[in-house]
């Protein structure tokens, strides 16, 4: 009676847990399985199917799927056996930590270059891994935008009216979700831009939030399906995601005048390639993001990436243009984690009592 | 002459049975509560002191403990009325109804807690009622309340139908036969014989809301200080990879519910003691 009705992609926000182990990690099992109780009576130089395990982040479901389907093509082109690859999504720091535990990652897609770091602080790839690849290992950028009620009612054009009194903001919780660091950091730079006191200002604007979801989808969820909150901070393109899912007609993107660059980078897990054969899987498939038609996929599903050449015009002229702020500006992530969302940080003083 | 540490009893397997219980529970339960206390031990005790000491831990641990608490309470009272119900009254539909109290045991939480967020969230069924009154439940701590009720609701009715099945008519008619009033009876005759098991069904219920997460992170609104359960603080602190300050808050979490089971069991002792049965 009320679950039904959700539109498909919002509910997805089960457990961490339940969601982790895809179905297809069984089936690929099984069927290596009766492969190899097959090959025992076989020629043993059969080919064998090369497997993939992509750890990503919550909102790159769609664009996963997608982008899966045209590498496996492209690579199988390419004179090579069909590829398994599996994704699985989750919070970004808890799926970092999946994989500091020992889920057997070969790639991994984080939606924080903070996060890969305690992978390699774990000694599981290099500590230099964001110089391997182009653009600080980011195939794709995104920027934080606001999402608002149809016609916006309340008249919200920049960060500084999120302040207002009355008004209600939905973001998830920094402490657990990525992208919500992302959501912060772009109200603080406003406010450094604007001679406010960042301090205060992210204060102020936290007192206005009325639910504090554990990530991304969850906050989407609380804002488009149970009608809380007069804005939404969200992934640019998360809110273009949420308008043609739930409908045009429902919500407006407000662009605000500073955002965020915000960096979802992707890197090799050295330490869970197994063979020189999926290394070269590994690694065609993080090139494959780069290419001109992983880059046209990426901007297809609301990503800003660099490459335009395959890109469908509509796609690319979507994005306004406005002032974007990156992380080295704010001191890179080694000091923004402590200093703003560790214990006791910038984030925990706001809900001091006074 | 001293007792014999152990019972011959004349049954036999009891060294079979004894080693596979023993294994299992290592297993399943010491194993992993040993591994937390280790967490903690090489913490040490003042550092599981100062992750604890703060004001929003306390203010974590004092909601989880106290929603816990009232909830645990609301399904005593109901709990033992709807297993008088399903037992004592023969009415169309009992059956599903009987059936029906498991479902909080076979919903997967998250589930539940997405379904009740849907209906008392101020755009659902009932949560719109409730905002005509200007009364909020969804994001606020009524929330919590009514997702460890609903998660917490068979515990009680299960542990206490059989009682109330075994209780024979005769002893009701017997004390109404030597001048009981109907209150009376029920006060000294039928309570005293279902405390025990509804104490069980109390402690059970307690138990499982103070550690219930999956549903109440959906409808609590988690904000610091006001709706943000222990069980997510936990979940907070490994976010930020400090396992140590995440076994110090299970640890703490751990020490309540033991004290607080022992006292339903030391309760649980002294209406057995008083009563002399059951």
């Amino acid at each position: 009676m009320t679950a039904a009705a959700f539109p498909h992609s919002l509910v997805d926000q089960a457990p961490k847990a339940l969601r982790h182990w895809r179905f297809s990690r069984l089936r690929s099992l099984l069927a290596a399985t009766a492969l190899a109780t097959l090959g025992l009576g076989a020629a043993p130089s059969t080919v064998q199917a090369e497997t993939l395990l992509n750890v990503s982040y919550d909102p790159t479901r769609e664009l996963y799927r997608e982008l899966n389907e045209a590498f496996a093509a492209y690579w199988t082109a390419q004179g090579n056996p069909a590829p398994e690859i599996e994704v699985s999504h989750g919070g970004s720091g808890s799926q970092a930590r999946a994989v500091i535990d020992g889920l057997a990652a070969q790639v991994v897609t984080l939606a924080l270059a903070s996060d890969i770091d305690k992978i390699a602080e774990a000694g599981r790839l290099p500590a230099d891994w964001q110089s391997k690849l182009p653009n600080n290992s980011s195939p794709y950028t995104s920027t934080i935008v606001f999402l608002v009620r149809e016609g916006n009612p309340r008249g919200i054009k920049d960060w500084g009216d999120l302040v207002a009194e009355g008004v209600q903001v939905i973001t998830p919780n920094p402490k657990t979700s990525g992208g919500a660091r992302w959501n912060y950091l772009a109200a603080w730079a406003w406010a450094e831009k604007n001679g406010r006191d960042p301090k205060e200002f992210v204060g102020s604007l936290y007192r206005n939030v009325p639910v504090l979801d554990n990530g991304a989808r969850g906050s989407t969820t609380t804002f488009a399906q149970r009608g809380i909150g007069d804005v939404l901070l969200a992934w640019e393109n998360e809110a273009y995601l949420a308008l043609k899912e739930i409908g045009e007609d429902q919500f407006d993107i407000v662009v605000p005048s500073v955002s965020v660059l915000a960096e979802p980078p992707v890197a090799l897990v050295e330490g869970n390639i197994k063979t020189d054969d999926q290394r070269k899987l590994a690694e065609a498939y993080l090139n494959y993001l780069y290419s001109p038609e992983g880059q046209a996929l990426a901007f297809k599903h609301f990503y800003r990436a660099w490459d335009t050449s395959k890109a469908a015009p509509e796609d690319v002229a979507r994005f306004p243009q406005l002032e974007l702020v990156d992380i080295a500006s704010f001191g890179g992530w080694a000091k923004v984690q402590p200093e703003h969302f560790g214990d006791g940080g910038i984030f925990d003083q706001i809900y001091v009592p006074k | 002459m001293g007792r014999p540490l152990i019972h011959r009893s004349p049954m036999p397997g009891l060294g079979l049975s004894m080693g596979i219980t023993l294994t299992m529970l290592s297993l399943v339960v010491l194993l992993p509560i040993g591994a937390l206390l280790l967490k903690g031990a090489n913490y040490g005790l003042a550092g599981i002191w100062d992750t604890v000491n703060r004001e929003r831990v306390w203010a974590a641990l004092e909601l989880s403990f106290r929603l816990s608490l009232f909830a645990a309470l609301f399904n005593l009272v109901f709990g033992v009325l709807l297993a008088w119900v399903l037992v004592r009254y023969r009415f169309p539909g009992r059956r599903l109804l009987d059936a029906a109290v498991d479902l909080p045991f076979a919903l997967p939480t998250a589930v539940a807690g997405i379904s009740l967020t849907a209906l008392y969230a101020p755009n659902g069924a009932f949560g719109a009622l409730a905002a005509e009154i200007g009364w909020k439940i969804a994001y606020t701590q009524w929330g919590i309340f009514i997702a460890l009720v609903f998660v917490g609701l068979p515990f009680v009715t299960r542990t206490v139908q059989p009682v109330i099945e075994e209780i024979e008519r005769e002893v009701e008619e017997a004390s109404a036969t030597l001048g009981a009033s109907r209150l009376y009876t029920l006060r000294h005759v039928i309570l005293p014989m279902l405390t025990p098991a509804a104490l069980t069904g109390f402690a059970l219920a307690l138990a499982r809301a103070v550690g219930e997460y999956g549903s109440v992170i959906f409808i609590a609104g988690n904000i610091p200080l006001v709706t943000e359960i222990a069980p997510l603080l936990i979940i907070i602190q490994l976010e930020e990879f400090d396992y140590d300050a995440a076994a110090a808050i299970g640890i703490a979490m751990l020490l309540i519910s033991f004290a607080m089971l022992l006292v339903i069991n030391l309760i649980q002792v002294w209406s057995r003691r008083r009563i002399g049965y059951v």
